[in-house]
């Protein structure tokens, strides 16, 4: 951490404790030279890693999950779809977004009453068109053992303390079907645009470890 | 099979590393081992099995030190190494040995060996119906299941029926048992009949289940 510094512009930290620790010096080689060998054997076109990594880098990700939710926050007919399991995957592909691990979604609605969270205890499947890769922690061993038995211990760990009367709901995406949390539109932005909305929106807020948070002045959070 | 992947309910994994803006790749070489496994799909299909179940074969204390692309490209090495398609003299020098034919892509086989994932429109009669009380099977196939072990055993409520799909279990060798296209419902079991009084009475957890999964609660 940088002393001063707002949690938005710090630099990423690589030495705390999380998957990514431990990684042997040599796995870089290992890829390095797989890569150059398939390379040269005319296996693999090197342009179509660079296509993909460019696609999850800065194509998709959870911008595209976030303009989900703002039109479902200021347009009620397409939150009527978007909510419907037999219209979901089309709502959500009416705004381009769809193709692999994203065939059949299902949208969870948190109220002030339900509170949705998304997990695959088996492996780390994920909404790649509306949400991107997943970050490190979803795929990492103590959100994966701990999502389905400890929700609210784990909620509390982001941040998010539930109240009793709230219920909570796990989904363990083991199957085809992959999950993407609709968030509460926080009180305090009946004036902003489907853009500005949109903003807001964080990944982990559709995940559901998160609630979205009103803009600083926008009224009581 | 019963491995280290199926971590649902496991305690002492520590607690959980979130990072503020994170990036898509901590390090290049993540990217670049993404985009060869995806690149190299085409060599494999129809060949390789599934690609669930190898990362799961993947020996557990290895399993928990790699990060997550490491273990991506553990598969694509293992995979190329078994269909000779490399040789380990080869991987070690990251060049192709002039004594060996370069590969070529084998034609695709004449219908997929392991079936899709895609929902299939099947007129197949589902066994169980909304609201039904349900157990899940108290089974350990040696192979890749989607039927975690924390719901071995439990009741709980079919809430939805979410169409026909191929069964994605495989052998012990990571091949496909046959498809055996099928209801895949999403059971509720309520959080105490899964992890007992410690859990809240209001909470839930809910598990998209194949119908072999599953039998009359």
């Amino acid at each position: 951490m940088v002393p001063g510094l707002p949690d938005s512009q710090q630099p990423p930290d690589h030495d705390h404790d999380h998957d990514h620790q431990a990684v042997p010096s040599d796995v870089a080689l290992r890829v390095k030279a797989l890569e150059s060998l398939l390379v040269e054997q005319g296996m693999v076109d090197p342009a179509a890693i660079d296509a993909t990594v460019d696609l999850y880098e800065n194509r998709v990700g959870p911008r595209n999950g976030a303009r989900v939710v703002a039109r479902a926050w200021v347009d009620p007919a397409y939150r009527k779809r978007l909510l419907n399991e037999a219209t979901g995957t089309a709502a959500i592909a009416e705004l381009g977004y769809s193709g692999a691990q994203g065939e059949y979604m299902i949208v969870l609605e948190n109220t002030p009453k339900v509170h949705n969270l998304v997990v695959c205890t088996l492996c780390s499947c994920y909404p790649w068109p509306t949400l991107g890769l997943p970050p490190a922690w979803y795929k990492s061993a103590p959100y994966r053992s701990r999502a389905v038995i400890d929700p609210r211990g784990v909620l509390e760990e982001f941040g998010l303390e539930l109240a009793n009367d709230v219920e909570v709901r796990v989904w363990d995406s083991t199957a085809e079907i992959r999950y993407l949390v609709l968030p509460e539109r926080p009180a305090g932005t009946e004036r902003m645009s489907e853009e500005e909305l949109a903003a807001l929106v964080t990944r982990d807020s559709m995940v559901g470890v998160a609630k979205v948070k009103a803009p600083q002045g926008a009224g009581p959070a | 099979m019963n491995g280290v992947h199926d971590m649902g309910g496991m305690h002492g994994m520590g607690p959980i590393a979130h990072e503020a803006n994170e990036p898509v790749f901590h390090h290049e070489w993540e990217g670049r081992a993404w985009g060869l496994q995806r690149a190299m799909a085409p060599w494999g299909r129809g060949r390789w099995g599934s690609t669930r179940y190898e990362l799961e074969r993947i020996p557990p204390a290895e399993y928990l030190r790699m990060p997550y692309y490491e273990r991506w490209f553990t598969v694509l090495v293992n995979r190329l190494l078994r269909s000779d398609l490399v040789t380990p003299e080869e991987l070690a020098s990251g060049k192709a040995d002039p004594s060996r034919p370069k590969p070529t892509l084998p034609p695709p086989p004449p219908r997929p060996a392991t079936p899709g994932a895609a929902r299939l429109d099947l007129p197949i009669r589902a066994a169980f119906k909304l609201g039904q009380r349900v157990r899940a099977r108290n089974i350990h196939p040696e192979g890749h299941t989607r039927l975690p072990r924390y719901t071995r055993g439990r009741q709980g409520t079919v809430v939805r029926d979410n169409g026909v799909f191929a069964l994605q279990d495989t052998d012990v060798n990571g091949q496909s048992l046959g498809g055996k296209p099928q209801h895949v419902y999403t059971i509720r079991f309520a959080a105490r009949e899964l992890w007992g009084v410690r859990a809240s009475a209001r909470d839930a957890v809910y598990v998209d289940l194949w119908e072999d999964y599953l039998e009359r609660g």
